[in-house]
């Protein structure tokens, strides 16, 4: 593994790229750089409303998410001309573009699939029976549980996300948040993602975030933080195998 | 909240340090902000709709209104607990709202300074700043294209919110920019001569996604007199 690897491996290893284990492959012929691209949404860009405004959505995913996307791929790109460089501080320089852009790919990538429209079965708590028995005993119920994760949310000082998470070692539940576009640490499986860049709510909501908070309660896919559950990062991280 | 606290605690050395001591220069600042001890929410020296085009009258209702009105009552409301902390002498929870202080109080700061580096073009606001200024900015950059050329580049090169400031070095007196996350406050070794909102509070309404359209237009209404008065 090469010094560029190294540096890339907990970002790759979040983007699910194993750069071990592909350069077999890929070492032998000069290949293209990996590309991402932007996943679909799971529904209709008005089918969140009235707790998510189309129009939110339409910009959020067609404009903010596909922005970065489109930087990560220049970013992973010129890290690839960059390798055959010794320019070490520009390499440096480009590690923060990839973990910008990467992170706001991969939390994007998991918020849309977090997210049901509220007339959806799998909007309803009962689809996640095990996660509610662990939220039981780390929080002491659901309805703690979203006390402290709103709190939590709220309690962001500029851009960034909030986060439902397990312990990668020791199964346990847990509430972080993260800043700016940073990605869960790898050492736990993102359950449940909530974006409070303002973004994500200022066209409906203007200033009152709490409004927000409150409302995407109605529109949560249990079913899939269900499934996060019971997994493990590499199931969670599929989704963004959609690479070309 | 005990005036002693304000004379104690982080923001207020950060106060003094962002605004020039002389009452002249600061009126806005060192006379709108505080009223007995407490931070107040200083009027726009404008009516929210002078800023058009540049900027909307409902952003900058918003902004002024809601926005810089949550730092002033969050601002007031940590400072008492920080005096209750101070006279329990209860080290950890001092230390727990510092960085509370640091977010709202820099808010308070920030907002304040913006409003006033701002102005309508009946008002002065565009245009090419004068003076000692002109001078430094001709000298450090070779003219004003130059300068407005590097703060938007930093102010695209934000990842997340934050701020661009042109800034003056206090020891050297040179001119440079700086980008501040979140709200941290222009305190300390620099100066702050200019500074552009890049919250996305500060620009969506009206330019969505395209933030580069607000940094080119907000130019326009850049008041560079209050600049000439914050530069050394
Ligand atoms: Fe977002
Ligand atoms: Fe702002």
């Amino acid at each position: 593994m090469n010094f560029t690897q190294q540096l890339l491996v907990p970002f790759l290893y979040a983007l699910s790229w194993n750069p071990t284990a592909s350069s077999e492959q890929t070492c032998a012929i000069d290949s293209a750089p990996t590309e991402y691209s932007l996943p679909s949404l799971p529904y209709a860009y008005d089918a969140l409303a009235p707790y998510i405004s189309s129009q939110i959505m339409t910009l959020h995913h067609s404009k903010h998410h596909q922005t970065y996307v489109t930087n990560l791929n220049k970013a992973l790109s010129l890290e690839s001309s960059l390798t055959e460089s010794a320019d070490i501080p520009t390499r440096i320089a480009n590690q923060q573009a990839i973990k910008f852009n990467g992170g706001g790919h991969i939390n994007h990538s998991l918020f849309w699939k977090s997210l049901v429209p509220a007339s959806s079965p799998h909007a309803d708590t009962s689809n996640a029976p095990n996660l509610a028995k662990a939220l039981n005993a780390d929080f002491g119920g659901l309805e703690k549980f979203k006390d402290k994760f709103s709190a939590a949310l709220l309690g962001i000082q500029g851009s960034g996300w909030g986060w439902l998470v397990k312990g990668v070692e020791n199964g346990k539940l847990d509430i972080v948040t993260t800043k700016d576009q940073d990605p869960v640490e790898a050492k736990y499986v993102p359950i449940l993602g909530v974006d409070m860049w303002e973004h994500a709510y200022y066209l409906q909501y203007l200033n009152g975030k709490a409004d927000y908070v409150k409302n995407i309660w109605n529109i949560i896919n249990w079913n899939e933080a269900e499934v996060r559950f019971e997994g493990g990062r590499a199931d969670v991280f599929q989704v963004l195998q959609s690479k070309i | 909240m005990s005036t002693t606290l304000l004379r104690t605690t982080g923001f207020r050395s950060a106060l003094r340090a962002a605004a020039p001591s002389t009452s002249a220069r600061c009126a806005g600042l060192a006379g709108a902000t505080f009223t007995r001890g407490k931070a107040t929410l200083p009027d726009l020296p404008y009516d929210y709709g002078a800023l058009e085009p540049a900027i909307s009258g409902k952003i900058m209702e918003l902004h002024h209104s809601k926005h810089h009105a949550t730092y002033v009552n969050s601002l007031n409301s940590f400072s008492e607990q920080m005096g209750a902390a101070r006279d329990s002498e209860n080290v950890a929870a001092q230390i727990a709202l510092q960085p509370l202080i640091n977010f709202h109080g820099g808010g308070h700061l920030n907002h304040t300074l913006f409003w006033e580096n701002l102005a309508p073009k009946s008002q002065g606001g565009g245009g090419a700043p004068s003076g000692e200024l002109a001078r430094a900015i001709e000298g450090h950059w070779g003219g004003l294209g130059k300068l407005q050329e590097e703060m938007n580049k930093a102010l695209a090169g934000i990842q997340g919110s934050g701020w661009a400031w042109v800034v003056q070095d206090a020891q050297t007196g040179a001119l440079g920019v700086k980008t501040y996350a979140n709200q941290d406050p222009v305190v300390g070794q620099f100066r702050p001569i200019l500074g552009i909102d890049a919250w996305e509070h500060a620009y969506y309404l009206q330019y969505e996604n395209r933030k580069a359209e607000y940094f080119k237009a907000i130019w326009d209404v850049v008041n560079w007199k209050a600049a000439e008065k914050r530069y050394k």
